[in-house]
């Protein structure tokens, strides 16, 4: 491996000790490092919005500072009481890394939504989506809606050919505006054709479900906000067309746009088959399942107001949502208050259908886990 | 394996231009070895440190995940990257720029200057590209006798208390003093000669008793073990721990490749703010042509703006060295200036002493970053750049601005900067009560311990005493004990 020549670098040593890393944050070995996996985030830019990146880290234990003691020193405008100017400033690199970084300097460079959904992809090993239109050929309507130079007499077109003669009178000399006489050639002959009608783009909807009743705080909306854009950026980079659409519900759902979907603050009771059969009408209605690749995504805490309404959910789910879905998942997010009944109730009628995906979303930290359990089925 | 590709005609060049107008500024350095490398490449080295190879550790997988994952995100791109040996290696990225590799080779003779002359270097081995490839040739040999995992395992626990160092102590002392069952003469009382019959009114019983209390009182601190309070915990383990010799030699390892690493910790600001320094210098002084000025503002722009409400250290060292050229050229040091209550009259101070260079060449070599900042730091600078400090508001949630007070700036900075920002912790007791149990001491100053990390830390430590280990520190202003007998971590406040 060239040890004495210090100044040639073994391309397996990093490549093997990366490996190793990746296969620990999998959690295929070292078990007893689990617990200290964080999956930390990089704040990268897409034009002017920050954009988050997961990047899982082992905080090996020390003997270290408490992270929140005494603030620090930083420099800019601004009077005392005033946030720090541009935000949270970065921890120092005192953690005994410092010096081992010399001399590294930061240059900003713009990143696409597309690259950053495939960094995604490749992150989280996600298999490319199977679009549902694909499989479906027999099912086209053929329309004689083009033209051909070649046909049976049957199906001549007459305007058509009459132009192409026309045409050709006119660019030869021949024609004389006193004395119109066409006869057209068998080259200016034109008969109707059939044409595949053109299949539609494979198309995709996504159908966002939120759970905003009195137990759904702000933290628990943050995490579905940050899950739902991950979940988007993927799907956006799959489909050429991407459709989507959101509704909340409490006690009662409604449709609702994009903004008003991550701010609103209701609070009543929670009616999960109020959701359910609002997004079934909505489906029904604009979203026929022959041409449509859907999928749903319903967030909640998992307090469902009675036994009775999660069975009337679950059979809706059984009996209409599921066979005209490419892919159903439920993240439920803990909250103090909810039960998360819901959850294991779907758990138990659903186990073995693959539609269903279901994650239990602790934390910020279980985003991840969580983006990787829905996306990974690669319907 | 690759091969390193040499430096073009062009590059050569201007390396030599370069390097001979560092020395004709009175640079002092190692020779500087430049290699043009990818990118990939170069987050491989980085991951590594700097160091072609090192042992084998996820550590260095992980910090590979972050820089390439920071550099395809487009969040940050290494383009220098130096190491502290003698030749002095450096890498250039193969994409920059003429004028960016220009900038490096600049920055990079300033920080194979500061190498060598800086007092805190002195110790460090500058052949450690060999001495690194050696470490990783026996932690291999371990692995492959005694397992990936057990040997990682144990690395684990070493680099957890790597932090735990002596920064003035490069050399393992022996320690324990060899007891061979006679009597030591200097442990009985001595009396005072005297002819017998005035024995009694010279060596009186006050006297005597008072040998006694002297004699028991060295017996007592000779029982403790260690006698002294020791910083050094790596060493004080490798001494007195029950260690296999591939753990020994492990936790060597770590050892000292954390001391190697220490003074560039201590020096962080400095360092960069030293080389920054002198690459504006010499780029703006001949060696930028008239179409690169552009680039060259704005890149350099980049590497020394103000983070948003973070200290850049890179800045904040080019400008207290500038602050320092200028106040010594002008004569604005001394008794005289201290003493002087005259805003005006300190504004428009200029004896024109002409020392500037001079002196920053002598701080370069005598201060670390701690020194440097107390000794240097003036109410004036603090002002000029903007320095606050801030802290974390329970309420709102986020850091906010707390006072531009020099006083409190100046001490914020310096306790962040005081031990390269690590807890100072010592043994204190190797025999801790009496069953060979293991007692560190917190000094603590004010900021807790991280309690959670605190606990596993222990744990760690028990692997390599192998006996129940503690720690006394404080947390929320009461006084602890914390340890660890094996099984579980106890708290006991006291």
């Amino acid at each position: 491996m060239g040890e004495g020549d210090g100044r040639v670098f073994t391309m397996s040593g990093i490549k093997r000790d990366h490996s190793r890393f990746r296969d620990i944050v999998r959690g295929k070995i070292r078990e007893n490092l689990k617990k200290f996996i964080s999956n930390g985030e990089m704040i990268g830019r897409k034009g002017n919005d920050k954009v988050s990146i997961p990047v899982p880290q082992i905080d090996l234990p020390r003997f270290t500072f408490g992270s929140n003691q005494g603030g620090g020193v930083g420099q800019g405008e601004g009077n005392p009481g005033d946030p720090v100017p541009g935000g949270e400033p970065q921890e120092g690199d005192g953690e005994g890394k410092a010096g081992q970084n010399e001399g590294q300097h930061e240059l900003e460079v713009e990143v696409s939504m597309e690259e950053l959904a495939e960094m995604l992809g490749k992150e989280l090993q996600l298999p490319n989506i199977l679009p549902k239109g694909s499989r479906d050929v027999t099912s086209k309507s053929h329309k004689y809606t083009d033209i051909h130079t070649l046909g049976p007499q049957s199906l001549r077109h007459f305007k058509r050919t009459y132009r192409e003669a026309l045409k050709r009178q006119i660019a030869s000399g021949i024609y004389d505006p006193k004395n119109p006489v066409i006869i057209p050639i068998k080259q200016d002959m034109r008969y109707r054709g059939w044409a595949e009608t053109p299949r539609p783009q494979t198309n995709a909807v996504i159908l966002y479900i939120m759970d905003v009743s009195g137990s759904m705080g702000d933290e628990q909306k943050e995490i579905v906000r940050t899950e739902s854009f991950w979940l988007d950026a993927w799907l956006r980079s799959q489909y050429k067309g991407l459709t989507r659409r959101y509704i909340i519900h409490d006690a009662t759902a409604k449709e609702v746009d994009e903004d008003t979907f991550y701010r609103v603050r209701e609070s009543g009771g929670t009616l999960i088959s109020s959701a359910y059969k609002l997004a079934l009408e909505m489906l029904k209605k604009d979203y026929p399942a022959a041409d449509w690749n859907i999928y749903v995504f319903h967030f909640s805490d998992g307090d469902n107001w009675s036994g009775e309404d999660t069975k009337v959910c679950l059979d809706l789910l059984a009996d209409e949502m599921l066979p005209i879905v490419n892919q159903f998942a439920y993240g439920q997010v803990e909250s103090r208050y909810g039960s998360g009944q819901f959850f294991k109730d779907l758990l138990e009628r659903f186990n073995d259908n693959e539609k269903i995906v279901s994650s239990r979303i602790a934390d910020r930290e279980g985003i991840y886990e969580s983006i990787k359990h829905f996306l990974g089925a690669g319907r | 394996m690759a091969r390193l590709k040499p430096l073009s005609k062009e590059l050569q060049d201007w390396r030599d231009h370069i390097r001979a107008k560092a020395v004709a500024a009175g640079l002092d350095f190692f020779e500087v070895t430049y290699e043009v490398v990818d990118a990939g490449e170069v987050n491989e080295i980085a991951a590594l440190g700097g160091f072609p190879q090192r042992y084998p550790h996820w550590r260095f997988g992980m910090e590979y995940d972050r820089l390439a994952k920071s550099y395809t995100y487009g969040l940050s791109k290494i383009y220098e990257m130096v190491i502290n040996t003698d030749p002095c290696y450096a890498y250039l990225l193969t994409s920059n720029s003429l004028m960016e590799q220009k900038l490096v080779m600049a920055h990079v003779y300033g920080h194979s200057d500061f190498f060598k002359n800086n007092q805190f270097f002195a110790h460090t081995n500058r052949r450690m590209l060999d001495e690194m490839a050696n470490h990783a040739v026996r932690v291999r040999l371990h692995q492959e006798k005694y397992g990936v995992d057990t040997v990682e395992e144990f690395m684990d626990a070493c680099l957890s208390i790597d932090n735990l160092i002596d920064l003035h102590g490069a050399a393992i002392r022996r320690r324990r003093k060899e007891s061979d069952g006679s009597e030591d003469p200097s442990k009985q009382v001595q009396k005072i000669q005297a002819k017998s019959y005035m024995d009694k009114y010279v060596n009186t019983p006050e006297y005597l008793e008072g040998q006694k209390q002297r004699i028991r009182a060295e017996s007592e601190a000779e029982k403790r073990f260690p006698e002294n309070p020791e910083r050094d915990v790596l060493g004080f383990l490798l001494e007195n721990a029950p260690l296999a010799d591939w753990q020994q030699d492990c936790l060597s390892i770590v050892r000292h490749e954390a001391l190697y690493f220490a003074p560039q910790g201590q020096t962080k600001i400095m360092n960069e703010g030293w080389a920054s320094y002198w690459h504006t210098k010499l780029m703006t002084e001949g060696i930028l042509t008239d179409a690169e000025v552009i680039d060259y503002a704005d890149t350099h722009s980049g590497t020394t703006a103000v983070q948003p409400g973070g200290l850049n250290p890179y800045k904040l060292g080019i400008e207290l060295f500038r602050d320092i050229e200028e106040r010594w050229n002008k004569g604005q040091f001394g008794k005289d200036w201290e003493d002087c209550d005259d805003y005006l009259a300190k504004q428009t101070w200029d004896k024109k002493t002409l020392k500037g260079r001079e002196k920053i060449f002598e701080v370069r070599k005598l201060y670390n970053d701690v020194t440097f900042v107390d000794t240097f730091m003036t109410e004036d600078f603090c002002r000029r750049q903007k320095l606050f400090t801030f802290a974390h508001n329970e309420r709102s949630g986020q850091n906010e601005i707390e006072s531009r007070e020099f006083a409190k700036v100046k001490q914020q900075l310096l306790a962040q900067l005081t031990n390269f920002g690590q807890p100072i912790i010592e043994v204190v007791d190797a025999n801790h009560l009496n069953r060979g149990e293991l007692l560190l001491k917190h000094r603590h100053d004010g900021r807790d311990l991280k309690s959670d990390y605190a606990d596993h830390t222990l744990r760690n430590l028990f692997k390599l005493w192998g006996r129940p280990v503690h720690i006394e520190t404080a947390l929320e202003g009461k006084s602890v004990h914390v340890g660890f007998d094996g099984k579980e971590v106890t708290k006991k406040e006291f």
